[in-house]
């Protein structure tokens, strides 16, 4: 199952959709796109809802961290919703749970954002 | 699907007898009276698979499903025939882009076997040679965010040995996982 990409604004963030995925190919330029694509629109706060993302690489953990510095380094946030618990485990084993800004609720997840 | 030359096969009855290992029950039942003569003894190897693909994306895929289909045949469980699929897809990867870098003349070899108690699997290329001791530390606080360098310390997560031989040229990596109890036997029920 490749990997699909759909956004949608709520108060004013951006929620990312990701469902299939996210490895080496073409799921990696998916992800990749969309965020280079939000930023290019003025994006600057996204949330990433992996729900549906049933898998994930190292080259979809690079992919997550590119994206995590490339948005905060224009000043923006970007937070991850949703994890399984595969997705959870990488994050764990990799000590990159601590560096994402991690939500498990949409509505909370969307009022964290700064204003 | 671009692998070539696909061989799998039993081993002959000969390599049976010199391999250690334990004979499925239901295995054992089927072939009955040759267990414990001379041709056949209660120790084995189950099966033994291998391939040759080219060096694409494509490969990479086909090397993570038969892992996956293989484990699971084998008798592991869905986490860790997950853990075992990723890990062959990580070592592909390597295979693939690090060390054949897509060269078309360039071929990646892999071999599965399951033995009694272990599942091995076997991922060589034709590149320069990866130098295990220059992989950095994915987890030092200067990597952490760097966006590549992690498919090494997955495997080694995941797996319980991993061996990393260079070739000339090229590099092997073996990646075992034992055949714990539950799992020789969901094996020995599936044969």
């Amino acid at each position: 199952m490749t990997m699909k990409a759909s956004t949608r604004q709520v108060d004013g963030i951006t929620v990312v959709d990701l469902s299939g995925r996210i490895t080496l190919g073409e799921g990696s330029v998916v992800l990749r796109d969309t965020v280079r694509d939000l930023l290019a629109k003025g994006d600057r706060k996204m949330l990433l809802n992996l729900g549906e993302v049933t898998y994930i690489d190292s080259s979809g953990i690079g992919e997550l961290v590119s994206a995590f510095t490339t948005v905060r380094n224009q000043g923006g946030e970007l937070k991850l919703l949703n994890l399984t618990k595969k997705v959870h485990d990488l994050l764990q084993i990799t000590k990159l749970y601590t560096v994402f800004d991690i939500k498990d609720d949409e509505a909370a997840a969307i009022s964290s954002f700064k204003k | 699907m671009t692998f070539r030359g696909a061989t799998g096969k039993l081993r002959n009855f000969n390599d049976f007898a010199r391999k250690s290992g334990r004979l499925p029950k239901t295995l054992t039942a089927a072939l009955g009276p040759w267990v414990g003569s001379d041709i056949i003894k209660p120790s084995m190897s189950i099966s033994r698979v291998s391939y040759t693909l080219d060096s694409t994306l494509e490969s990479v895929n086909t090397a993570e499903e038969t892992a996956m289909k293989m484990a699971a045949k084998a008798g592991f469980g869905e986490d860790e025939s997950h853990q075992i699929a990723m890990s062959v897809r990580e070592a592909a990867v390597n295979a693939v882009l690090h060390g054949n870098a897509y060269d078309p003349q360039k071929k990646m070899r892999m071999s599965i076997e399951h033995t009694g108690d272990k599942f091995i699997v076997s991922i060589a290329d034709e590149g320069k040679g990866l130098k295990p001791e220059e992989v950095p530390d994915p987890l030092a606080q200067e990597n952490i965010l760097k966006q590549s360098g992690r498919g090494i310390f997955l495997i080694k997560s995941f797996m319980d040995e991993v061996r990393i031989r260079l070739l000339d040229p090229g590099t092997e990596i073996t990646l075992i996982k034992h055949v714990h109890g539950n799992a020789a036997g969901a094996s020995e029920e599936r044969q």
